[in-house]
């Protein structure tokens, strides 16, 4: 088990290294930052000047060895265009955005699951036909669009929920919760179902495809034989061994919508990681990007590592070849 | 006993005379952020603009931005190298520091020092002397009749509160942000009360300023609102009473609204093209061992095959103004005396063929997607129709950090066929003819010349504007300057956007072309 670990986190080096040394050779392509650093009446001089002192000039691996060496003491450099030091600044956009993947990953479980399950049973009801399409919609609409409708219905039309923001915070030692206010979980409703609706939607057909394929089986004939009642079989049996599969992918998606909430959050300009990194793509504020790609590679490869042991631990036949290994 | 009631009393009917009649909080949104609130870190038109609610100059600018007294009553030009400020008396900071003439030269060291993006504010040269508590002298190398046209945001520090603070440097643009960049001190209508970079500002007005508040708020809250559409959703649904700007797009939607309005007017910043005439051999052509660009006859027919009344009422759907100068109407008193070479593509043509170019030549036009009002449609809607003369222009539509590295100075103006827009920081033409068509020196003239035109003459003429203290020989010298580029097509104007602010009714607010948002004008019902 120990040498299973060991080995699975040298490999998460591996892959990180690759994923920084890759970011930093796109660095090349998305501009300079000088531009938004200065007003427009800065002289070349002093243009050329700052630009040499931030390193930019160095070749590229120069200044990738530089990012791996501070990276590695937890020194992310300084964001150009905020000019706070990017540790601090992910450490105060993180909780948003977790709280935020968090909310998104609740509703798509508690209302995703019985959907599922609900329209693997009664497959031909026009409930069933219903919940299918509005998945449908989760799925072939973009995220942007979704969320300016939500907008569009629920903050210009009936005026009940905020448009954009976070509501009012409160401050727990280092983390910010917007989950105990009013106005905070007011703020979280829209954003969350945007961001949560396409998980919704994988999970109520991947618990639906699996629940045909469960109720097939022999062993839920025979409970079925036994004269246990529905609720007993389609719950007791048949969904406990539908989800496995469903909470690898909810795992997995789980990383997903924390790294990949950009989106969603600028169309509802909440202040997290998201909207950080693409106002850094936008100036090209290269410690912010580089630092957040290391964090999403980070988040991956700690989310399947966790899956991994979690295999090992669920599955025998993973424990032997481990230790073989 | 009775006393105590008296005093209760007294108290009470205190309150109910001072206490304002009920509170209005003014909400506005912009899509930029507002971080340093240090104003000498970045000479940016937003952040000025919320700083100028808090700090002020010795000068203001008035609601049609005429120069007018602010920290200074009045000043005179003692002779023509030497002009001399009175400073308002009886001025106190926020923090209760009293306003003198030290504050003003320490401003001006700090305005100067290494690390200030401002540094254009005051004349190289410029020796700044205390005559008096109240009393400052500026004196120049030479005359220099546009000294002061930047001073409305040359915000003035207090030494005293600079020095407590550690607010002597300046915040560097390169550096981790200092505590003080949190704060502000000014001499303002407004103070600010809490600040979060990137999020959420708060203002409140300052009870003990100098001049008469022509505003009735008693709170301002700004936010960041990035994405347009949740812009236009926030300001609709009444969550935030102001937001700028609005997308051309959403200009209707948001006037058909019962609750909200949209202010338009003309903004000072100028769209144009630039043609590389300096290189030798075009880049990105096909044209092998000579430079089309540098025949003006070329450059002509480019201008007159574009039609910029469709970019008026097509791409902009009405909002922006054509311009035949580099340099807005309101910027400059004779513009009115240019006009723009008609459009007409069969003279286009004719003008080409004489140039030798009859079935045109192929060139690649660079062009920013995220930077100014439709800057991507309106290159692609150059490029059709420069497709009707024969030119074959292929477009490279890419975000402002790409386009500014590529067409400028860091890539070496690696470009053949650009858009670029500005607004000249000091009002003034000289600006204008000193970064966009002075010729390039690689030190101070022509940085933003992104096509390297170049006309000696014209050079010439801007050295004089520089000195000439008669405005109205000034104004002739720039004329002539304007009418050389013009005839020759050295660049090609296209027009000056609109201003688009989105406002709820309930808000009246002025609207200066120059974009700054000062509220200490608003009134809320």
């Amino acid at each position: 088990m120990l040498a299973f670990t060991i080995r699975r986190l040298f490999e998460a080096a591996i892959v990180m290294l690759t994923v920084a040394l890759m970011a930093f050779v796109l660095f090349r392509f998305v501009g300079d930052p000088i531009n938004q650093m200065v007003g427009q009446d800065t002289s070349l001089a002093e243009r050329e000047e700052l630009r040499e002192r931030l390193g930019l000039n160095d070749p590229v691996l120069v200044q990738f060895g530089r990012f791996i060496w501070n990276a590695a003491r937890y020194d992310f450099g300084i964001s150009y265009q905020v000019k706070r030091p990017v540790t601090s600044l992910i450490a105060e956009r993180f909780p948003a955005t977790f709280e935020l993947a968090l909310t998104a990953a609740f509703f798509a479980i508690l209302l995703g699951i019985p959907m599922g399950v609900y329209t693997g049973i009664h497959r031909d009801s026009w409930l069933s036909k219903l919940f299918l399409s509005v998945s449908l919609i989760g799925i072939s609409l973009p995220t942007f669009l979704i969320g300016i409708l939500l907008i569009y219905v629920f903050a210009v039309q009936l005026g009940v929920l905020p448009s954009f923001g976070r509501g009012e915070v409160v401050r727990i030692g280092g983390w910010t919760t917007g989950l105990l206010t009013a106005s905070g979980l007011k703020a979280l409703i829209l954003p969350a179902i945007t961001l949560g609706l396409f998980q919704m939607t994988l999970v109520t057909r991947l618990v639906r495809s699996q629940m045909l394929e469960v109720l097939r089986t022999d062993y839920i004939k025979f409970a079925r034989a036994r004269g246990l009642g529905d609720r007993a079989v389609n719950f007791g049996h048949a969904l406990k061994n539908t989800l496995i599969p469903v909470i690898t992918i909810i795992g997995l998606q789980l990383g997903a919508i924390i790294a990949f909430a950009i989106i969603t959050e600028t169309v509802f300009q909440w202040p997290g990681m998201g909207l950080m990194f693409i106002q850094a793509v936008q100036n090209a504020d290269i410690p912010v990007m580089s630092a957040y790609l290391l964090l999403v590679a980070f988040l991956f490869v700690l989310i399947n590592l966790i899956v991994d042991l979690l295999y090992v631990w669920i599955d025998p036949r993973v424990r032997i070849y481990g230790r073989e290994a | 006993m009775k006393l105590r009631i008296t005093t209760l009393a007294a108290a009470l009917a205190v309150a109910v005379l001072t206490a304002p009649a009920e509170a209005k909080t003014f909400r506005y949104a912009f899509q930029g952020d507002l971080n340093a609130l240090d104003p000498y870190t970045l000479n940016e038109t937003f952040t000025l603009g919320a700083m100028g609610n808090v700090m002020e100059g010795l000068t203001k600018r008035d609601k049609d931005l005429k120069i007018i007294p602010g920290l200074a009553e009045r000043w005179e030009i003692v002779e023509p190298t030497r002009w001399r400020f009175y400073l308002r008396k009886g001025v106190k900071f926020h923090g209760g520091e009293p306003f003198t003439a030290d504050d003003v030269i320490f401003s001006a060291e700090r305005a100067l020092s290494p690390e200030s993006n401002i540094k254009s504010r005051i004349a190289a040269g410029t020796k700044v002397v205390k005559v008096d508590d109240h009393t400052v002298e500026f004196i120049t190398t030479g005359p220099n009749p546009i000294l002061h046209y930047e001073w409305d945001t040359w915000y003035i520090f207090s030494k005293a509160w600079s020095e407590a603070n550690g607010a002597t440097k300046v915040q560097t643009s390169s550096s981790q942000l200092s505590p003080f960049t949190l704060k502000a001190n000014g001499t303002g209508p407004f103070i600010i009360e809490s600040h979060q970079p990137g999020v959420k500002t708060v203002f409140k007005p300052n009870p003990n300023w100098w001049g008469k508040p022509e505003h009735n708020l008693t709170e301002v809250i700004f936010q960041t609102i990035k994405s347009d559409a949740t812009r236009v959703a926030a300001l609709l649904s009444g969550e935030i009473d102001m937001m700028d700007p609005v997308p051309v797009q959403d200009i209707a939607r948001v006037k058909a609204n019962a609750s909200t309005d949209v202010l338009t007017g003309p903004e000072l910043r100028t769209i144009f093209l630039n043609m590389d005439s300096l290189r030798d051999e075009l880049l990105y052509s096909d044209v092998k061992g000579k430079n089309p660009f540098k025949d003006a006859r070329v450059r002509k027919a480019f201008y007159q095959a574009i039609d910029m009344e469709a970019i008026h009422s097509r791409v902009m759907r009405g909002n922006s103004a054509n311009s035949a100068i580099l340099i807005s109407p309101l910027l400059f008193s004779r513009s009115a005396e240019f006009k723009r070479h008609p459009y007409d593509p069969d003279a286009a043509k004719k003008l080409l063929t004489e140039a030798g170019y009859p079935n045109g030549f192929a060139v690649e036009m660079d062009c920013p997607n995220d930077r100014y009002v439709n800057d991507e449609a309106i290159c692609q809607a150059v490029v059709a129709m420069l497709a009707r003369i024969g030119i074959k222009a292929k477009l490279n539509a890419m975000p402002k950090a790409k386009y500014f590295e590529k067409a400028g100075a860091t890539q070496k103006y690696d470009s053949s066929f650009n858009l670029l827009g500005w607004t000249p920081g000091s009002f003034d033409s000289h600006n204008v003819l000193l970064n966009l068509v002075g010729c390039r020196d690689g030190k101070g003239s022509g940085a933003f010349n992104y096509g390297g035109y170049c006309n000696p003459k014209v050079d010439e003429i801007a050295g004089k504007v520089l000195t000439e203290n008669d405005p109205t020989k000034r104004d002739e010298l720039i004329a002539q300057a304007y009418r050389i580029v013009h005839d020759e097509a050295g660049l090609i104007p296209l027009h000056q956007q609109t201003l688009a602010w989105g406002v709820s009714k309930k808000v009246k607010i002025v609207q200066r072309a120059d974009n700054q948002i000062l509220f200490y004008w608003a009134q809320k019902e």
